[in-house]
């Protein structure tokens, strides 16, 4: 019997850029087939092609072991073909049954009217049958993330389609959610679809997956059953070297106090908070989405107004009201989202990185462009910032080529507290290893660094400390011997440790 | 080497095609007429336009912010007024002048901040804002002249729109000062640079320490006070305070700004391309005029122009 879907030496050629080399993927009913590779790899061009969304140079696609041609979306969705993008393709003021059946709306008869009652229950069916209750009548804007990408599934669900492909579905996604996502997935599979899940944490891969495949530059590297493969071996496949580890080891000892906060507090997303960090640590902030992090990340920065508490840099008291205050203060946030909130796409890279700080560059009334490039490629090869030109504008630059411009920008605001939030979402396995080494390495020169991250792995790799956070609430600080995956999950999911954590 | 001509001429257009558009279009016209190139005529062409081609400027800092100005014609009509009925103060004219015009800029001035108050402040979105300005300033200018043009000016006065300095019309050459000066506050200032931030990405403008709602103020100010400028030339040129002045300017200007490769959402565009859009719409008026083409052609070759210039901006980003 020929494989649900097969495709072979598909090759795709942009100007300057060989994106697929003769790639050849395929993808049996009822499995789950992982794609995993840096950005860049060819993943999503794979992908593009496989919807209709690009056409390819060479090669053929086969579903049920019959040539198929797809020049276009609708071709593809016809075939069985459906691909969930990171970012959903949803209408916020339609309701959900509107959205699962957007575009082919159950008709009454041939008339050119809806039949909403039916579209009701059709829906309803298709959410009952992945086991997610949600109210169809509702606008998908009132939704979670989670939920919206469960109805964007039921819409896929509505296609009936055989081949479903996640492109990073769980990005945004909080443990407990991604539980739920899976079961999902599971059902599909039970029902005969074959699923291609990508994405960029290799613990979903070994536990949802039957099969991945690894690109790399546009080429297959391998492709094995899952349980022949472990993450070592993954990375190896992708980044083309072996990393010596996943962590950075630098020895860190504290030094004096750098920050401490006092029942810092705003609304119900961040209570009574109260932390010390200290010179040469790293402090990490874990919990699940919606702790509150972020949020006492932005009071911190003053992006937000805090209701009560207080804070003391170097034993100074603050209070920052604006981002511009607290920058002078020298206190930096890498936002979480830095497409959204952290760079302005269409400006150039040196323009990026000298925006908060332009006073510095001015000779008289005007901006010294020539000290601006200058200070620019400094930065950009302090960090290592691969640019063909200071000129670039950041848009056209890698996930983590964007995160180092950021950092960039604060470097140059001397700054003397760095938050990041999120530091590695969405940037590639090698460049994460340089990013936890930049942070290693501004601790260690004495700058206070604080962590966010939902990658546990992540913050019990860097972190000396570890303060956890479940409601808007600190629930606990460990240090980096007591800090376990376990513990740290225990606090964050509002339970309470066996032994009594000192603060 | 014919590849490497197409890879030119595809650099050129693509980097300059509205200037190059604009030549063309000199170059027809100064086949189709003897006059057109002339410098009579270039004079002509520059104050004909130098009123839309001021608030232009004014209008370039506010779209590139993401927001717009639909207010400005109402603006020229109201402060044209004001700085008229106040030259008609009984007091002589050494002191009724520079308070006319203080005055007239002063208005202009508020009607910005009036408008960046409400976008900022109360979050509405500056097409509504600057919509019911429009009709606010419209109808006022109305209401104070009963509907009645301000006549019996004195004769100095119409040295701002009718005079000439070194045989060079004044409009143009305050036209010529507002660029060079806009041209050097986009380019080379702090302010400058957070303008583009603001529009391009607002909330991450603020998150690295720029106060986004002094800039978004500062722009319709900017606009508001440019407007007025233009308002006191326009009443100039007429001799009088109009109060149907103006009408139905906000749309040339923003045709100019567009046609200039501004982008309407903000964070692109630039204070050279606007000159350049403000002169072609100006060079097409002109030229169509000297061959004869009545006013309701002039609109539609306009509006084409409009479509073929926003078309050349697509493609120029695709």
């Amino acid at each position: 019997m020929p494989p649900l879907l097969e495709m072979r030496g598909v090759t795709k050629r942009y100007p300057g850029v060989l994106a697929l080399d003769s790639v050849s993927f395929d993808l049996a009913g009822g499995e789950v087939h992982c794609l995993v590779g840096e950005n860049g790899a060819g993943k999503s061009t794979l992908m593009k092609i496989l919807s209709g969304a690009e056409g390819k140079d060479a090669g053929e696609i086969r579903v049920d072991g019959k040539p198929l041609n797809i020049s276009s979306p609708a071709e593809a969705q016809a075939a069985g073909i459906s691909i969930i993008y990171q970012d959903f393709k949803l209408v916020p003021a339609l309701t959900v049954a509107e959205n699962i059946f957007l575009g082919h709306e159950p008709r009454r008869g041939r008339a050119p009217f809806v039949d909403r009652k039916r579209m009701r229950e059709l829906s309803k069916q298709v959410l009952a049958q992945l086991d997610e209750p949600i109210d169809v009548d509702v606008p998908v804007e009132s939704l979670t993330t989670a939920q919206r990408q469960i109805v964007e599934i039921a819409r896929v669900v509505s296609h009936r389609a055989r081949i479903v492909a996640m492109d990073e579905p769980s990005a945004p996604l909080t443990e407990n959610e991604l539980k739920k996502l899976f079961e999902v997935i599971r059902v599909l599979r039970g029902e005969g679809v074959g699923v291609i899940y990508i994405s960029h944490r290799l613990e979903e891969i070994f536990e949802i997956g039957d099969r991945v495949t690894v690109l790399r530059d546009g080429k297959v590297i391998n492709t094995c059953n899952i349980h022949e493969a472990d993450k070592r071996s993954l990375i190896r496949w992708m980044v083309g070297r072996e990393l010596e580890s996943e962590f950075p080891t630098v020895g860190l000892t504290r030094g004096e106090e750098i920050l401490r906060v006092e029942s810092l507090s705003r609304g119900s997303s961040v209570q009574n908070v109260a932390f010390t960090l200290y010179r040469a640590e790293v402090f990490g902030l874990a919990g699940l989405v919606g702790a509150g992090r972020s949020e006492l990340a932005r009071l911190i920065f003053g992006a937000d107004k805090k209701d009560g508490g207080k804070m003391f840099l170097s034993g100074k008291e603050i209070s920052p009201q604006s981002p511009r205050e607290a920058i002078d203060l020298g206190i930096g946030l890498l936002t979480e989202d830095r497409n959204r909130y952290g760079l302005i796409m269409q400006m150039s890279v040196k323009e990026n990185i000298s925006l908060s700080n332009l006073t510095a560059l001015l000779r008289g009334l005007f901006v010294d462009k020539k000290k601006e490039r200058e200070v620019a490629s400094q930065y950009v090869d302090l960090l290592s910032i691969k640019t063909p030109s200071m000129s670039q504008r950041v848009e056209f630059l890698s996930g983590g080529n964007r995160q180092k411009v950021v950092l960039a920008r604060w470097l140059f605001t001397k700054s003397k507290l760095l938050i990041f939030d999120e530091p590695t979402a969405g940037i590639d396995v090698g460049v994460k290893y340089e990013i936890y080494n930049i942070i290693k390495q501004l601790a260690s020169e004495g700058i206070g660094v604080v962590v966010i991250s939902s990658q546990l792995p992540e913050l019990l790799g860097i972190c000396s400390r570890i303060g956890v956070m479940c409601e808007g609430k600190l629930v606990g600080v460990l240090s980096q011997r007591e800090a376990t995956q376990e513990r740290v999950m225990t606090l964050a999911t509002g339970g309470t440790l066996e032994q009594p954590t000192p603060r | 080497m014919k590849g490497r001509l197409k890879k030119y001429v595809d650099l050129a257009l693509r980097n300059y095609g509205i200037a190059i558009a604009f030549v063309v279009e000199v170059l027809i016209f100064s086949q189709l007429s003897e006059y057109f190139f002339t410098t009579d005529n270039i004079l002509n062409i520059t104050l004909q336009i130098s009123i839309i081609a001021i608030i232009a400027v004014g209008m370039t800092f506010v779209i590139l912010t993401a927001g717009i100005d639909l207010s400005v014609g109402a603006v020229v009509a109201f402060t044209g007024i004001i700085t008229t009925s106040v030259l008609k103060i009984p007091a002589p004219l050494a002191a009724a002048f520079p308070l006319a015009l203080v005055a007239g800029l002063v208005v202009g001035a508020i009607s910005g901040a009036i408008a960046g108050l409400f976008v900022t402040r109360f979050n509405i979105t500056p097409f509504i804002v600057t919509l019911a300005l429009m009709t606010i300033w419209r109808g006022a200018g109305y209401m104070y002249t009963d509907g009645r043009p301000i006549w019996g000016l004195p004769d100095e006065f119409s040295f701002l729109g009718s005079g000439r300095v070194f045989s060079l019309p004044v409009p143009t050459l305050l036209m010529v000062f507002v660029y060079v000066v806009a041209y050097a506050i986009l380019t080379q200032t702090t302010f400058g640079r957070h303008v583009y931030a603001v529009g391009g990405n607002k909330e991450a403008a603020r998150l690295a320490g720029i106060n986004t709602n002094s800039v978004i103020m500062r722009v319709y100010i900017i606009c508001g006070t440019l407007s007025a400028l233009s308002g006191i030339l326009l009443a100039s040129r007429v001799n009088s305070g109009q109060p149907n002045a103006g009408l139905s300017y906000e749309l040339d200007v923003i045709a100019a700004v567009v046609i200039g490769g501004t982008s309407l959402f903000g964070g692109r565009g630039t204070i050279v391309g606007t000159f350049i859009g403000a002169m072609l719409i100006g060079v097409l008026r002109n030229g169509l005029n000297l061959m004869n083409v009545g006013s309701y052609v002039q609109s539609v070759v306009l509006g084409v122009v409009i479509l073929l210039a926003v078309l050349l901006d697509q493609w120029r980003k695709g």
